[in-house]
């Protein structure tokens, strides 16, 4: 369904000290630093799995993430998605995936979410019967109901993540990219997001990615574990792979970071 | 696992009809109609906006005014023959402001990333950053000059016949087109400097306003550079020389159109801005 083969992907960073004299200096001569963001990263994913993908803060998790779904184009190496070479072939690859950014909202603010449900529905060429089909399930398994009615400014974060997620699985895509989809949520909302994903792959047979700092997400959900460090996938395996005695998962894997020295 | 992935990858091809102009117009309306529901949101500052935006034209019509009280001409013009020159470049303007303006916002959705939202989504990317802004003020605007286009018409002392009614309308299609291409520039200069380029509304807003009066009047060299550089001669300054009976060739009708090339370059350079474009953060 995925591979990624020796995929490299480098930034360059405008750095400067502080103050305005330097601000001034840097208008003119601009040191960079380069990045290397994805370094030699292969990674093979199959049809209906579910994978975890952690690391720490910039250790390229959200680069994968934006390669895999078109936004980014590699430096290097080979990238192929459902037999899509995913920054070639944009508008058809995307009319399949499925994305949520945790830390950004895709509704349109001042509308009642249903408005931004429509739009999506003639962005994506959604016919009247399949989104009235997918809408009805997800409003009844995300139990969106009266929040579809309100605008997306006024629902807490639980209620918007979990429009946000209906939004992107409007299309019903085979794959879903989820970047940190349950960053700042009560555990309530937690719960109800991480059964919704869980569902959807058992049901739909939705390959679904999924990178998150919080461990509990990765024990509920994810049967397969990439962690990614200072660009360079350090481990494939399952949560049994690196849990180890008593240990809490997140004091095994604060373990592991450090261990990597990453 | 390899050959269900090719026979899926064709059902894929066979799936992505292209999309169709229908569609594509149908989907720049939802947009408007969701801009303009969100706008409605903030009655006060709605209504306020739409009457501000109203004044501040209105002057700009006041100001030409009170100057042909006092001038009459411009060089070789008369008041009505300025007046229709205006009326048609401010039309034009307002034109390629409603439907590119969007451009406009484009340096924050560049910084902040957002344009990753709208490469995750099936749909042309220039359409989906049209779409989204549209401030339902620019309808004021485009009102105001669709009275001027009139109040200018109806003034000049043009004697109207099919090919000069031809000459007007070829006006606006071409001055519409250059003036999205420099939208268009100015939006895909925001892939490489992250950042607003003010010195572009000099060829915008500028081009608004010195184009009140016939390219001609400032010389040779403004002349050149707006015929080959930006071609704001091609749609203002030559078909109207045509249009007010100084010159006969029968050329002149169809340089606006010829205009309309001035998209090509301004599309690369979006296009090689698309691939140039970083994300940011998280």
């Amino acid at each position: 369904m995925i591979t990624m083969e020796h995929v490299c992907k480098s930034y360059r960073i405008a750095k400067r000290n502080a103050g305005f004299g330097e601000a001034c200096k840097a208008l003119f001569r601009r040191e960079y630093e380069v990045i290397q963001a994805l370094n030699d990263v292969s990674f093979t994913i199959g049809d209906g799995e579910m994978v975890g993908y952690i690391g720490p803060n910039g250790a390229g998790k959200s680069s994968t993430i934006k390669i895999l779904s078109g936004i980014l184009t590699p430096d290097s190496g080979t990238v192929l998605v459902d037999g899509r070479i995913p920054h070639k072939n944009r508008i058809r690859h995307v009319s399949r995936i499925g994305v949520v950014f945790g830390q950004r909202s895709q509704l349109w603010w001042d509308v009642p979410v249903i408005d931004s449900f429509e739009l999506l529905k003639d962005i994506y060429s959604i016919s009247e019967t399949d989104y009235k089909e997918s809408l009805e399930e997800l409003t009844e398994l995300l139990n969106l109901g009266e929040l579809l009615r309100s605008p997306a400014r006024q629902l807490s974060l639980g209620q918007r993540m979990r429009c946000e997620i209906a939004a992107s699985l409007l299309h019903r895509p085979r794959i879903l990219f989820l970047d940190e989809p349950t960053i700042g949520l009560d555990a309530v909302s937690k719960l109800a997001v991480r059964d919704f994903i869980l569902r959807q792959n058992q049901t739909h047979k939705t390959t679904v990615i999924l990178t998150t700092h919080d461990m509990q997400d990765i024990e509920a959900l994810a049967s397969r574990i990439l962690l990614i460090g200072r660009g360079k996938i350090l481990m494939d395996g399952t949560l049994e792979d690196i849990k180890k005695g008593g240990d809490s998962i997140d004091e095994t894997v604060a373990e592991l970071y450090r261990s990597y020295d990453i | 696992m390899r050959e269900s992935a090719h026979k899926l990858s064709r059902k894929s091809i066979r799936r992505s009809k292209p999309i169709s102009i229908q569609k594509s117009i149908r989907l720049y309306m939802h947009y408007v109609s969701i801009n303009v529901r969100s706008a409605m949101q903030y009655k006060m500052s709605f209504f306020l906006t739409a009457v501000g935006q109203f004044l501040v034209s209105f002057t700009v019509f006041l100001g030409i005014f009170f100057m042909f009280d006092r001038f009459h001409a411009v060089e070789g013009f008369t008041y009505s023959e300025v007046l229709l020159c205006f009326s048609v470049m401010l039309l034009e303007f307002s034109l390629a402001e409603m439907f590119a303006r969007g451009f406009d916002a484009f340096s924050g959705m560049v910084r902040k990333a957002e344009f990753d939202r709208i490469l995750v989504r099936p749909r042309n990317e220039i359409l989906q950053v049209l779409g989204s802004k549209f401030e339902l003020t620019r309808i004021g605007r485009m009102l105001q000059a669709v009275v001027m286009f009139g109040y200018g018409i109806a003034k000049s002392e043009v004697s109207w016949n099919f090919s000069k009614v031809m000459t007007v309308l070829f006006m606006l299609i071409g001055g519409t087109a250059v003036f999205t291409g420099l939208f268009l520039i100015y939006a895909a200069l925001c892939f490489f400097t992250l950042d607003g380029l003010e010195f572009m509304n000099v060829f915008t807003d500028g081009a608004r306003e010195y184009g009140k009066y016939p390219v001609g009047i400032y010389g040779e060299k403004l002349l050149l550079f707006s015929t080959f550089v930006i071609p704001y001669a091609l749609v203002q300054y030559y078909p109207l020389l045509y249009l007010l009976g100084r010159r006969t060739e029968k050329i002149l009708i169809f340089l606006p159109l010829f205009a309309c090339a001035f998209l090509l370059p301004a599309l690369l350079l979006w296009k090689f801005g698309v691939r140039h474009y970083k994300s940011s953060g998280s």
